[in-house]
């Protein structure tokens, strides 16, 4: 048995990188000289019947390293040719950095609808009037799906799992249809590559590929396949909460949102059934719910009540944006002056808790886009480390735990260009840190029950808050 | 070259996988079929093994047999004879016991385009269509949309169109959405096909289906409600009922589909009802939410946002927080978000709005920066009690020096003394410290025209002017046509020391310069300084007209049209699909249903909010257009008179009606006369009745008719005819939206019930106040007429001559204020190439200009 399946497909990947890294070299689109006479919005043919032609997975140096087209031929015209991402590499150069290419893109024939996530765009190429929303949470949906079958979602991971890649997003989509977008139930359809399962394959003979329908794929509970089965049965749920916050220079909040959200981890047999109930549901006036909740039941007694996936799932999402419900858990003193006399500036910040219900401010992160005229930092920190990158003038400082006793704080002098006059823009305090044991909206579970099952399964809440686009301006 | 090389394989390599597949060992097949795929993935020619890999086709390994299809759906059409090998397998697999063999068969048959394959697929799609597993339903509903993409005729022909109708009362919700989703598709190359036939029954269907069906089903169903006319507020206000509860759904999608079907149906529904003011309030949560989405899904909820604005502000009113810019935005979302505040200021939230911009224009980015400043001048202009506040934080700005901060502040400062003239030019000193470091031209003209509107009170006009006047022939046109109205502008006020200055600007102008709208403008002036300076004085230092508040709403009827189409990419570009769908085959104007009280057919139209609100631009330069638009005005009587007269110059045209003394007249009576001939103007000749309805098609009511003009008013001459065995009476009309607004003046008067076999001649007086929406062809009208037994639809063309007025003639500032009232989206440009003008032509040219102020200030 000279051949190990999986090793030869190792094998031949191993050769593969070099020749994905070879790019075909960029060539101006042929229609430059006309495109620039072309209205702005391309003309879409109205015929064709796919939403997404073609998946294109490109790098941040502009490589495709992968393709997928779902329909190969249209009318003879053949598949669409990676030229068309030449439009897509022109918006990427002109922009300033990658989370700033648009994701929609009009070509003359076709748009090119993109997400950016993990230095990866995957960009869809479509033909037809299709709603943007539609491609772009089913691209969301495809990266979440990578990461959840290879741990990782990289170029590399990709690369070295290309077949099923392949497999999977054949699965996903039927013609522009989705098809099966749950991971829960692409699982069943396509095994996700393990070790284990490499050696099993090998010994056994069997595939990767599931031949029995997958029991979800239309149960009135598409999202639960049937026959599950835990000698531990537990369920799990984690209360996140994120503040978004625009601090102004004299320190009063301009906004403040939570974006929470109640994510599960449910290992239970057979069908259960569960409600979860809160404490204070009058907050949660502003919800999006997974498609197992039983929307009426929420609306007629805020109670939750759902039959969950297997596994991890994000139960709902919520949004409370009422100023007076978000407190604001830190503080930052600042002193940041650009002289405009003397090339030297004085740079001083201190952050403090505020309302933190007495719990600890910990992973205390700061970050500052320092101007241009920046050139260099000498600065001392109470505590924590902390590194000034001259090229990108980004400050960052890893303040690590707030000790009320003694409040963390970084002090010195800023170098700045000689000769010029002050730096137009104020930088502005990026904040990061996370409290645990505390959802900062108050939101608390009251009670989680089961019913349909008869073992008594262990249950476990957890409360967490974090930064989110936690912003101080000076 | 590297090219081919990276796309080619070399020919070791395919012998080496030929090997390999024929190999005996199914795992060694498998791992082969695999390297396949990879090199596939990666963009390689492997076509060459074709028969190769079809050769494993057959087997009961399902992961090999879907690794063989994948490849066989990439390369059958360049292989359509080895294909064909594959055929058998398929009818096979289309039979397994196994439904998730079945439908991956039927699922990849369809996926190949091959003519002779397409044949062997009838069947097995029947089949498939009716097999008892719903998932190869549910498969087979999309396949009859691939296939009738290679081939309607046969989709038709095979009756699989009604299999797929019949499927949307299927048990199961996910074959009904597929189903929905297959005929939809279907639907949108076939526009006049009456496929989705929606009624109550099928709605209902679909609101059920629409509970328990997958995310992107509920999208496809969703979006095909839509499409649904409720027939009157109460089947609208329990769609929408069914519908909110999709608002709360995690995918974003849903949710915009979702307020889609809201948005269109609240329409209907009257402001007074509670449900109208509750619907109201559920809409804001959710499309907060979307912008705590990744920052494309949030690009694309901020585009729809922004209609949603325009169309019913009072949903976001008070969430203007939400639209605050973050720093780490990317900036396509910071571009929109400022968009929406702006939309959203309003008196009780300016202080805040204000801060903020002036937060934003500190920023790094300069696209951003330079928006944020304009922002702060549309707030002025749009909130008047915060104009003051936009000054002074606009000249704080000024104060930073920051070149295009500078530049920006000084262009929206113009407009702010445009909407509020004599107000604050105290702050033109500290404007004028900036002039050297103006070089844009929209900046420097913008300065310019500040220094000429207010020359009276600026000590050194004269000096300030004159130091643009060295450069002239390098400025752009903006900067030139500005500068010279804005020297003879401080010639009138201060004629003693300027002299001199305003010469030499003339001679700029109109001697040494190729530019016709420069020479032109040139020329008038030098005429009119002239001949008459007190009529000078008039028409240059006349008032002007104040710019309107809101700047850039979209015009009322394609905002309109817009929310109809809310998450589609027609919404994100905010231009109709009619736009950008290729050919006119496959785009259907889709409309707001009119608002109902208790019953639809209600024959009044009711304004939509906004109509009036469309004002000239104030983000063009609009003082070019004002100094040209009153040169126009005044200009045309005695100065280009004299002018034309003057220089002999032959008015051009046939025969310049006696009616039009005007000099003007000659170019317009051509321009009337080009219209003229496409119908008569004599408003005598009236088509002959032809049947527009046959009995047949309308329950026995056969209606025929034809378009005359009398007298200035537009009528629809009409026999109604009752072929049928019953009386009819009760009988209405109404018209869709046209491209002209064509609509009933009054109400069908039929004042006896029809008896069987009698006629009835009617004439309807029309007006042209409805609603205007582009029809294709253009003179096409829509007409639903009702009686006692059935609402019937028609539709025709009526003669464009029923529009025109019967002596061609319109007086000079009716025409000019009637051609202001275009809306500036209605505009189309092209230049004349390659056309010699003789002295008579320029004339012709100069009159189209100087009317044509609306294109040139653009």
């Amino acid at each position: 048995m000279e051949a190990v399946p999986c090793r030869s497909v190792r094998h031949h990947q191993r050769a593969s990188p070099r020749l994905i890294g070879l790019c075909r070299p960029r060539v101006a689109p042929l229609e430059l000289s006309l495109r620039k006479l072309a209205p702005w919005v391309a003309f879409l043919p109205c015929d064709g019947a796919v939403m997404i032609h073609s998946l294109f997975l490109i790098n941040a140096s502009g490589d495709i390293f992968l393709e997928k087209h779902w329909k190969s031929e249209n009318h003879g015209k053949g598949a669409v040719s990676r030229s068309v991402c030449d439009y897509f590499f022109e918006a990427q150069e002109r922009a300033s950095e990658a989370e700033n290419v648009p994701p929609v893109i009009s070509t003359p024939h076709h748009y090119l609808l993109s997400v950016y996530r993990h230095k990866i765009f995957f960009v869809a190429v479509i033909q037809t009037e299709v709603p943007p929303l539609f491609v772009i949470e089913f691209l969301h949906r495809v990266v979440d799906t990578f990461q959840d079958y290879f741990g990782v979602c990289s170029e590399v991971m990709i690369k070295d799992n290309v077949v099923v890649v392949y497999e999977v997003l054949e699965e996903m989509l039927d013609n522009g249809f989705p098809l099966a977008t749950e991971s829960n139930i692409l699982k069943e359809l396509i095994k996700p590559p393990t070790i284990l399962r490499t050696v099993v394959n090998t010994i056994t003979g069997s595939t990767n590929v599931g031949d029995q329908l997958p029991t979800g794929q239309l149960s009135v509970v598409p999202w639960r396949r049937t026959g599950v089965k835990y000698t531990n049965n537990e369920a799990y749920f984690d209360v996140i909460e994120e503040i978004d916050a625009i601090i102004d220079k004299s320190g009063s909040t301009i906004t403040a949102e939570i974006q929470g959200v109640i994510d599960a981890c449910v290992k239970l047999t057979g069908m259960p059934d569960l409600t979860l109930s809160f404490m204070n549901p009058r907050l949660l006036d502003d919800v999006s719910f997974h498609p197992c909740v039983r929307f009426k039941r929420w609306e007629s007694e805020r109670i939750l009540s759902f039959i969950p996936p297997d596994g991890n799932f994000r139960l709902l999402s919520y949004h409370v944006s009422a100023q007076n419900l978000v407190a604001i858990p830190v503080y930052v003193k600042h002193n940041i002056n650009f002289r405009d006399s003397s090339s030297l500036g004085r740079f001083e910040i201190t952050v403090g808790p505020k309302q933190t219900m007495g719990k600890t401010i910990e992973g205390v992160m700061v970050t500052s886009q320092m101007p241009k005229g920046v050139l260099n930092m000498s600065l001392t920190p109470s505590q924590g480390t902390h590194i000034f990158d001259p090229v990108t003038k980004l400050l960052t400082w890893d303040v690590g735990k707030i000790n009320p006793q003694k409040l963390p704080s970084l002090k010195g002098s800023m170098n700045l260009q000689a000769g010029t006059s002050k730096p137009d823009e104020n930088p502005t305090i990026n904040l990061q840190f996370k409290i645990q044991q505390l959802a900062i909206s108050g939101l608390k579970v009251n009670r989680l029950d089961m019913y349909g099952e008869k073992y008594k399964p262990f249950k476990g809440i957890k409360y967490m808050t974090k930064a989110g686009k936690f912003q101080v301006r000076t | 070259g590297p090219q081919s090389q990276y796309y080619s394989i070399s020919t070791r390599e395919i012998f080496e996988l030929k090997a390999e597949l024929n190999s005996d060992k199914k795992e060694k097949k498998k791992e082969a079929v695999k390297k396949v795929i990879a090199s596939m993935t990666v963009g390689k020619d492997v076509s060459a093994l074709f028969p190769d890999v079809v050769n494993c086709m057959q087997t009961d390994n399902l992961e090999l047999k879907k690794l063989v299809y994948l490849y066989l759906m990439n390369y059958a059409k360049s292989q359509p004879d080895m294909a064909i090998m594959a055929v058998n397998t398929f009818v096979k697999d289309c039979e397994d016991p196994n439904p998730l063999i079945r439908a991956l068969a039927v699922r990849t048959m369809g996926c190949i385009r091959v003519d002779k394959i397409t044949e062997y697929l009838c069947e097995p799609l029947r089949k498939c269509l009716k097999d008892e597993d719903p998932y190869v339903r549910k498969t087979a509903a999309v396949c009859v949309a691939k296939l009738h993409d290679i081939n309607a005729q046969l989709v038709e022909d095979q009756g699989f169109l009604d299999t797929l109708k019949d499927l949307i009362s299927d048990s199961n919700p996910m074959v009904v959405a597929n189903a929905v989703a297959a005929l939809s598709e279907i639907a949108e190359s076939h526009p006049s096909s009456n496929l989705l036939d929606l009624n109550p029954q099928s709605i209902n269907k679909l609101l059920t289906a629409l509970n328990e069906c997958t995310e992107w089903g509920q999208i496809f169903i969703l979006d095909c409600l839509a499409n649904y006319m409720p027939k009157d507020d109460r089947e609208a206000q329990s769609i929408c009922e069914r519908v909110t509860p999709r608002l709360s759904h995690a995918n974003s999608a849903v949710v915009l589909s979702a307020v889609k079907v809201l948005m269109k149906f609240m329409e209907m529904l009257s402001k007074d009802l509670d449900y109208y003011g509750t619907l109201l309030k559920k809409l804001a949560p959710p499309l907060v939410t979307l912008l705590s989405a990744e920052p494309e899904l949030q690009y694309v909820a901020l585009r729809n946002i922004n209609l949603i604005v325009q169309k019913r502000p009072e949903i976001l009113k008070h969430e203007m927080k939400v639209f605050f810019v973050k720093y780490n935005d990317p900036i396509y979302v910071k571009l929109e978000k400022l968009d929406i505040m702006i939309r959203l200021a309003s008196q009780a939230n300016i202080a805040q709005v204000l801060a903020e911009l002036k937060e934003y224009a500190t920023e790094v980015d300069v696209d951003f920066v330079r928006k944020a400043v304009r922002a702060i001048g549309r707030c002025a202009i749009k909130v008047e009690q915060s104009a003051e506040r936009c000054v002074s934080t606009l000249l704080d700005l000024i104060q930073t020096k920051v070149n295009y901060v500078v530049q920006e502040a000084i262009v929206v400062i113009k407009d702010i003394f445009r909407k509020y003239p004599n107000k604050y030019e105290s702050v033109i000193a500290t404007l004028c410290e900036n002039l050297d470091s103006l070089d844009e031209p929209e900046a420097r003209a913008a300065m310019i025209w500040i220094v000429g509107e207010y020359a009276e009170r600026i000590d050194n006009a004269d000096e300030l002017l004159e130091s643009f006047l060295e450069g002239f022939h390098d400025e752009s046109t903006q900067v030139q046509l500005q500068l010279l109205t804005a020297i003879v502008k401080l010639f009138l006020k201060k004629p003693t020391e300027t002299q001199e200055l305003v010469q030499q600007v003339l001679s700029l102008a109109t001697q040494d310069s190729d530019n016709p709208d420069l020479r032109d403008r040139g020329y008038i002036y030098w005429r009119l300084l002239s001949t008459d300076p007190v009529a000078a004085k008039e028409v240059v230092l006349a008032e002007k007209p104040l710019i309107s508040e809101e700047t850039d709403l979209i015009e009322p009827t394609l905002l309109d049209e817009l929310i109809c189409y809310i998450g589609t990419l027609a919404s994100v570009y905010h231009k109709p699909p009619s736009a950008f769908v290729e050919g006119s085959r496959g785009v259907v104007h889709k409309s707001l249903p009119p608002r109902t009280g208790m019953s639809p057919w209600v024959l009044v139209h009711e304004p939509l909010a906004y109509q009036e609100d469309l004002g000239p631009p104030v983000s063009g330069p609009p003082l070019a257009a004002s100094s040209v638009q009153m040169g126009a005005v005044d200009l045309l009587g005695g100065g280009l008179d004299s002018l034309m007269g003057g220089s002999g110059f032959a008015a051009p045209g046939p025969a310049a009606p006696a009616a039009m003394g005007a000099p003007l007249g000659s170019g317009l009576g051509d321009l009337f006369d080009l219209t003229g001939g496409v119908g008569t103007l004599s408003g005598s000749y009236v088509a002959p009745k032809t049947v527009w309805l046959p009995a047949m098609k309308a329950k026995g009511l056969e209606i025929s008719g034809t378009f005359s003009r009398q007298v200035g008013s537009i009528s629809m001459d009409l026999v109604l005819t009752n072929k049928a065995l019953q009386v009819m009476s009760d009988f209405a009309i109404q018209f869709n939206r046209n491209s002209f607004g064509l609509a009933p003046a009054a109400p069908l008067q039929v004042h006896a019930p029809l008896a069987p076999n009698q006629s009835v001649e009617i004439s309807l007086p029309l007006n042209t106040v409805g609603s205007v929406m582009k029809m294709d062809p253009l003179n096409n009208l829509q007409v639903a007429v009702k009686n006692n037994i059935d609402v019937f639809y028609f539709s025709t063309l009526y003669p464009l001559h029923i529009l025109f007025v019967e002596d061609g003639k319109m007086e000079r500032q009716m025409f000019l204020a009637t051609w202001k009232d275009i809306p500036n989206e209605n505009e189309a440009q092209f230049q004349i190439k390659d056309c010699s003008l003789n002295a008579g032509d320029n004339v012709a040219e100069g009159s189209y200009k100087v009317l044509a102020t609306q294109s040139s200030s653009k």
